[in-house]
């Protein structure tokens, strides 16, 4: 029998990593806010690889963070080693990533929801919702109770309508044999929603013991460790090492003798894959010129034998895959305790939603994660953290947060959600932005912690920490400007040791710099007045000077780009009936329904001609309005 | 009610008809203002779609002969009131006539505003819009030709050649940085800027080909100059191809030809100042050759006339020595004439010489073949694909910009998301010379790029 079991302002449908963030954002924000799960014992689980960040994925984290979001922090907590990807790259690639604990992390999660003030955490299954009269959301879970709520957040992972794969066996199933969302599905889809099937995947865990890693490549933390919170002051040590090994021409052979046998191939799962992250059939169907691909072997956890085999992940049938993980080196013995799988699910088509993450069609219904298209722990906690953030202050009457392209990575991925939609699990890398050099790792702080002030999740010490970090910034900019170093032999000594040209009448300490031969390192000797802080300050007054050039370039960029985004187009404007508009463009216009022209000038199918009909359309109905008014 | 505006709607000097067009819903009022028709009708009472003959006044005075042709709303070109006002041809006349336009009640349509009146009141598509452009821009066969193979052939295959490459580079650059796990070959830099180097070469000789083609579209800024007599009126009139009725014998009418535009061959002449012309009664013969100094040194390209039949004056010389490093083509006229002038002096100091006899018309092939090849356009293929517009080149100028920049950060060794985010720069440039990318300059150009009028 039905039963009301209770009210919130914010109700949360999945605890996974888009879940958490949401759920905390809105009870933070002073939301009454109920978090569901199938099961409370999957609460931030990591059903695939056991680390946190990586390229581009390492910029989220730091941007959740900068934000007031928990990942970088459990993540601090959490971390077995962690390392600053792509040194050497430059600094717009910089990323970071943590092998992770994944039962801390998932305990140490469940443990900060469960003590979140305003915030209630519940095992049930949600098997349907829908909108009441009075505009509110009515949740009825597997057992009858019914949850009304303000707002809801769909964040279902790859519950939603779970089937497993592997070979020719498939059953329904959510991650790490979980059971899966099964009703909500049908409940989503009667409302008018428009959802499809993707597929991930994850490979096996071995046994530690069962490995020879014997002339295996060791890969260890960097020291010193450099953690993702700005929060946090003293990170712990690495404590474990991966191990790199490689494919070979017979577990090729293997594999492609048995395609006929992947799900994938033989058609039986329809949902699409991501193309970012293949499964090793796919990567030596797709790149069959190569010899050999390489795998990491990450630990699971301190308390587990249980190792990670990434870039292994898989939907052959047993049997096969204990052949082909027996024909790399290194793995020749292992004893396979889970056997890769492929996982499907629903998801909605994100371009169904605006830059709050809401459906435009249903008010008050919001999608974060997979369930928007989205693969990755961090890409869902970045939709998640936004998603909740909205809610709670659509629920207060405040402002929404929209984050454009030009303000960071969390915001290049809902926009390139929203308007471009996705045909495949989309993951986040660094080449999807265009502003690189500005929406680096090291500077999230400067560019969003002043945001994550204003909407209230930032605390008075971490704000007071803020403002300090930014006056020492100026203050060394400043100094460095200022700061003449005079010819000397000491100083033409350094300058010759590090392949530069000699001076021979004073230059500033910022021109030198500026140089790429010098570093702030190598000028540490002759750099008298330097000040003792924190490197990290040292580290960013270097890359504002440095590549002073490009930075100034795309600043220009994004100007011009902000003007067209200030271009508001009305939801409510009927592509169909403006004249001028190509057919693909109307199409495409009302399916995405764009903000702004800036947005409308991204989707694909819509040409500058098109965009110049908008303006010009804009520009008449503002001129309707205003002879209106007079 | 939108205000009702006018301008010059066919392009600039060419044609034997300029046409003023004024469009709004005073249109007619407008046009009553300053056109009388020899049946006294006024154009109010004239019905849609008819013509009538008169003449065209301002403050009182005869400007020119007129046709009138009246369109009502919404059957015009704009969708509103249009008033066509025919007179004759040549920028000076038409200039005039819609100056006295507005004075009497119109604004100066600003670019592209009759498209956009158009466009608004639903006359025109966007495609049509351009498309009307694209005919009215193009001036002879060849630029014609270059329009067609714009952006759908040639020059589209041109500049994806060199995007293509670009865009490798910044998808190599890219999985290098995205995938630092998986083994994606090192960048070698030495081979990075060698891509980058063939990207420059191929953008610059882009560029090179667009200032010979916009000869071609936009014409040659031209001076005849020589001393009175000589034959400059002569040889204007056969590059026109007809006596022009604003060509009188009438001292001081020649003065009025301050600007003409004529086609040789497939290259069209902007005749700036026939210096020497109106000279005649000038006391000081000088005077001619010393305005023709003036022009000669700011002129695409100079024909310098010189009778024959007489030997060479001093101005003549003076004239030769401004001829030396000057776009110039000595034209020795009346050659039916015994000739009893120096060639070889002039050969000696001018590059390019021709003759030909203005009156009997001979010697125009040569004429036209010497002026190709000092304006640039007689290597030019247009079906190779050229950049048409001054937006096009803006945009191929900024890729070049970007490339050598990405060149100079490969040089100095910066590290190389600072090459991949110029690199970008690059592609993203081309991307909006194609039109696949809206920015915010192709938004404002858009109209911008539409020629006065149409």
């Amino acid at each position: 029998m039905k039963f009301l079991a209770g009210e919130f302002d914010v109700a949360v449908i999945g605890a996974g990593h888009a879940g958490i963030e949401a759920g905390l954002a809105a009870a933070r924000l002073g939301c009454k806010t109920g978090v569901f799960t199938i099961n409370l014992d999957a609460v931030g689980n990591c059903p695939c690889n056991p680390s946190i960040g990586g390229t581009a994925k390492g910029h989220l984290v730091r941007e959740i963070d900068a934000l007031g979001g928990e990942m970088g922090k459990a993540a601090d907590d959490c971390f077995l080693q962690i390392r600053m990807l792509n040194r050497g790259k430059g600094p717009a690639v910089h990323s970071l990533r943590a092998q992770i604990d994944r039962r801390k992390y998932s305990e140490r999660m469940k443990h900060t929801l469960e003590l979140q003030e305003n915030l209630e955490l519940r095992q049930a299954e949600i098997v349907s919702i829908e909108k009441a009269d009075d505009g509110r959301w009515v949740l009825l879970t597997r057992l009858e109770a019914q949850y009304i709520a303000k707002a809801v957040i769909i964040a279902t992972g790859t519950y939603l309508g779970g089937k497993v794969y592997i070979g020719d066996v498939s059953y329904e199933s959510g991650p790490d044999g979980m059971f899966p969302s099964k009703f909500l599905p049908d409940s989503l889809e009667k409302m008018g929603m428009k959802i499809r099937r993707f597929k991930t995947g994850t490979p096996a865990r071995v046994l530690k013991s069962s490995i020879d890693f014997d002339g295996l490549e060791e890969q260890e933390g960097d020291e010193p460790v450099v953690p993702f919170s700005y929060d946090t002051e003293n990170p712990s040590e690495n404590k474990i090492k991966c191990y790199i090994s490689w494919t070979n021409e017979k577990t090729k052979k293997i594999i492609l003798d048995n395609i006929s046998r992947s799900p994938m191939y033989s058609g039986k799962i329809e949902g699409v894959g991501p193309r970012y992250c293949p499964s090793i059939e796919d990567k030596i169907v797709r790149f069959s010129d190569k010899q050999r691909h390489q795998l990491f072997i990450e630990p699971c956890g301190i308390d587990t034998e249980e190792m990670y085999l990434q870039g292994m992940s898989s939907s052959l049938p047993e049997d096969v895959q204990l052949e082909f993980y027996h024909s790399i080196k290194g793995l020749e013995h292992c004893v396979v305790m889970r056997p890769a799988y492929a996982i499907e699910y629903f998801c909605a088509d994100p371009i169904q939603m605006n830059s709050t993450l809401e459906f435009i069609d249903f008010e008050g219904l919001y999608g974060a994660g997979q369930f928007n298209g989205s693969s990755g722990y961090e890409e869902a906690a970045a939709q998640g953290l936004v998603a909740g953030i909205n809610a709670a202050l659509k629920i207060l009457d405040r402002e929404p947060l929209i984050l454009d392209r030009a303000s960071s990575y969390i915001g290049t991925l809902i926009d390139d959600l929203v308007t471009k939609g996705c045909n495949d699990p989309y993951r986040m890398m660094t080449s999807r932005s265009e502003y690189r050099l500005i929406l680096r790792q090291d500077n999230a702080d400067t560019r969003l912690t002043p945001i994550g002030r204003k909407i209230g999740l930032i605390g008075d010490d971490r704000w007071h920490r803020f403002n300090v970090k930014q006056e020492l910034i100026k203050a060394e900019l400043e100094r460095i400007r200022k700061t003449v170093i005079s010819p000397s032999e000491a100083v033409n000594s350094i300058l010759r040791e590090n392949g530069t040209s000699e001076i021979n009448t004073g230059i500033k300490l910022v021109d030198l710099l500026k140089r790429p031969e010098l570093s702030y390192d190598a000028l540490k000797d002759i750099d008298e007045t330097r000040p003792d802080i924190n490197a990290n300050i040292f580290e960013q007054v270097e890359i504002e000077i440095k590549y002073e050039g490009y930075i100034k370039r795309q600043l220009t960029v994004i100007e011009q780009v902000r003007k067209l985004e200030k271009k508001i187009l009305p939801l409510n404007i009927n592509y169909e009936n403006i004249e001028g508009l190509r057919l693909e463009a109307r199409e495409k216009l009302n399916k995405v329904r764009p903000e702004n022209i800036g947005q409308a000038g991204r989707i694909s199918g819509v040409s500058p001609a098109d965009i110049s009909v908008l303006v010009i359309y804009l520009s008449t109905l503002k001129n309707k309005s205003a002879e209106e008014k007079e | 009610m939108e205000k009702t505006v006018a301008a010059i709607s066919t392009a600039n000097g060419t044609g034997g008809v300029g046409i003023i067009r004024i469009s709004g819903e005073n249109a007619k009022e407008v046009a009553d203002n300053v056109f009388v028709s020899v049946s006294n009708k006024k154009i109010k009472e004239m019905n849609g779609y008819t013509a009538t003959f008169g003449k065209v006044y301002d403050d009182g005075e005869i400007i020119d002969e007129a046709i009138a042709l009246v369109f009502n709303a919404p059957h015009s070109y704009t969708g509103e009131d249009v008033v066509e006002i025919s007179c004759h041809g040549g920028l000076y006349v038409t200039k005039k006539v819609l100056r006295a336009v507005l004075k009497n009640g119109a604004s100066p349509a600003e670019a592209g505003e009759f498209t956009k009146r158009a466009f608004l009141n639903g006359r025109l598509g966007l495609t049509e819009a351009e498309a009307v452009m694209d005919i009215i821009s193009a001036r002879g066969e060849q630029s014609a030709k270059a329009a067609l193979s714009c952006m759908e052939g040639n020059l589209r295959k041109r500049i994806n050649a060199v995007r293509d490459n670009l865009v490798s580079i910044a998808a190599h650059l890219s999985a290098w940085a995205d995938y630092p796990e998986e083994d994606i070959p090192e960048i070698d830099t030495d081979n990075l800027a060698d891509s980058l180097e063939n990207c420059r070469l191929k953008l610059s000789s882009l560029l090179k080909d667009y200032d010979a083609g916009k000869v071609i579209r936009e014409g040659v800024d031209t001076v005849i100059a020589g001393k009175p007599n000589v034959g400059k009126s002569t040889l204007m009139n056969l590059l026109s191809g007809c006596e022009r009725s604003i060509v009188t014998n009438v001292p001081g009418t020649t003065r009025d030809i301050i600007e003409e535009t004529v086609m040789l061959g497939e290259i069209p002449l902007n005749l700036s100042d026939t210096a020497g012309i109106h000279s005649t009664d000038d006391p000081v013969e000088t005077i001619g050759v010393k305005r023709a100094k003036d022009r000669v040194k700011n002129a695409g390209l100079v024909l310098a006339v010189f009778d024959s039949s007489k030997a060479l004056s001093d101005d003549d010389k003076e004239l030769i020595e401004l001829l030396e490093n000057a776009p110039a083509l000595a034209v020795i006229n009346k050659t039916d004439l015994k000739t009893e002038m120096d060639i070889e002096y002039i050969k000696s100091k001018v590059k390019h010489i021709v003759f030909i006899s203005a009156k009997n018309g001979q010697g125009t092939e040569e004429l036209e073949k010497e002026v190709a090849d000092i304006v640039g356009t007689s290597n030019l293929d247009a079906s190779q694909g050229i950049l048409a517009t001054e937006r096009q080149r803006s945009a191929a100028e900024s890729a070049l910009k970007s490339v050598n920049e990405a060149i100079e950060t490969v040089r100095l060794g910066i590290t190389l998301d600072a090459v991949t985010v110029v690199v970008e720069d690059a592609i993203n440039s081309l991307l909006e010379l194609t039109g696949e990318r809206t920015t915010e300059a192709v938004v404002d150009k858009v109209f911008h790029q539409f020629c006065v009028g149409k």
